[in-house]
């Protein structure tokens, strides 16, 4: 049985990869890190009934960790894989962003990541196996307009990757990113039609990705085939760069 | 456990968590941990000892200060655990 933490667990991204799992290693525990909203995680725990569950998760605080993290090794004794996916966005050209903007940009995509593999860096140690992905983006290989924040906590996430992936490399953990572009999920919803064409016309594969082709590589990247990769960052982008 | 069969142990956890390839028997009871002239670990290593130690003899090491001075040799490491234990 593996055990499975994704964080932004509630969003569309965070649904897809944990359904992914769900569906293709039927022994997975999968936790869902949830906050306030959480009616969707809801639906998704209800129909894997037994093995996928909430958890409480607040990502930017490093005590709500520490309690997941023990949560969850009391349960199943084991943590194999941390999938950072939660995060945000709030775009704002640099001339007028707020301090707090920035900051909580930072925090919720690279704080978080931070507090997160901290919390799981000794259990995985002392079982010397674990998988972390961390959810990237394209924005910090190729940032639009807007995105000062967002674009340099992921490319902070993509260095944050690659330095931890060295730290623990003899430990049987493996640490990468995932870049991915326009993605189906809420976050293209707060697009109007103009702009969803616009970025469409943008990508050679003229359509938007699908969760599950996010989901896809996640999966990859956290099973035992993947051993010997480490430190990568994997753009899911449909050619875009 | 005490004496020598503590120090054997410590070496063969040595030798697994460290993936060493070389017989727990080749490592002496004072041969420095770090470092040239000794085993020539490094910082990576040394995390991934702390957490062995603490995983097989219970031994928690609470500071990086702390660290230097228990994890000279198998020998520190093994007054250490006798110490604590």
């Amino acid at each position: 049985m593996r055990s499975i933490l994704i964080t932004g667990g509630n969003g569309g991204l965070g649904l897809g990869i944990a359904r992914y799992f769900l569906n293709h290693d039927p022994e997975a525990n999968v936790w869902l890190g949830v906050r306030q909203n959480r009616a969707q995680a809801e639906i998704l725990s209800n129909e894997f009934a037994g093995h996928c569950q909430m958890i409480d998760l607040e990502v930017t605080s490093p005590d709500a960790w520490k309690s997941a993290v023990e949560k969850i090794m009391e349960s199943d004794g084991r943590l194999d894989v941390l999938v950072n996916n939660a995060g945000l966005h709030r775009d704002c050209l640099l001339a007028a962003m707020p301090n707090e903007t920035w900051h909580s940009v930072i925090a919720a995509n690279l704080d978080a990541v931070f507090h997160g593999c901290r919390a799981v860096v000794t259990p995985m140690m002392r079982q010397r196996f674990g998988r972390i992905v961390n959810i990237a983006s394209l924005s910090a290989v190729l940032p639009p307009l807007g995105q000062t924040n967002y674009a340099a906590a992921k490319a902070g996430v993509v260095a944050f990757s690659q330095t931890m992936a060295k730290e623990v490399a003899r430990s049987g953990i493996t640490v990468n990113s995932v870049l991915p572009g326009f993605i189906n999920t809420e976050a293209l919803g707060e697009m109007d039609d103009e702009a969803r064409k616009q970025a469409q016309r943008g990508i050679p594969m003229r359509r938007f990705g699908k969760p599950e082709e996010v989901a896809a590589a996640v999966y990859f990247l956290a099973s035992t085939d993947a051993a010997y990769i480490t430190g990568a960052a994997l753009k899911i982008d449909g050619g875009i760069l | 456990m005490q004496g020598d069969e503590l120090r054997q142990k410590i070496k063969e956890v040595m030798v697994e968590e460290l993936m060493l390839e070389q017989d727990p028997s080749e490592i002496t009871n004072t041969i420095p941990i770090f470092g040239a002239g000794g085993l020539g670990l490094d910082s990576v290593d040394a995390l991934q000892l702390v957490v062995g130690l603490e995983k097989h003899f219970g031994l928690k090491i609470g500071t990086s200060d702390a660290a230097k001075g228990i994890l000279e040799s198998v020998e520190t490491i093994a007054r250490e655990i006798e110490k604590s234990a």
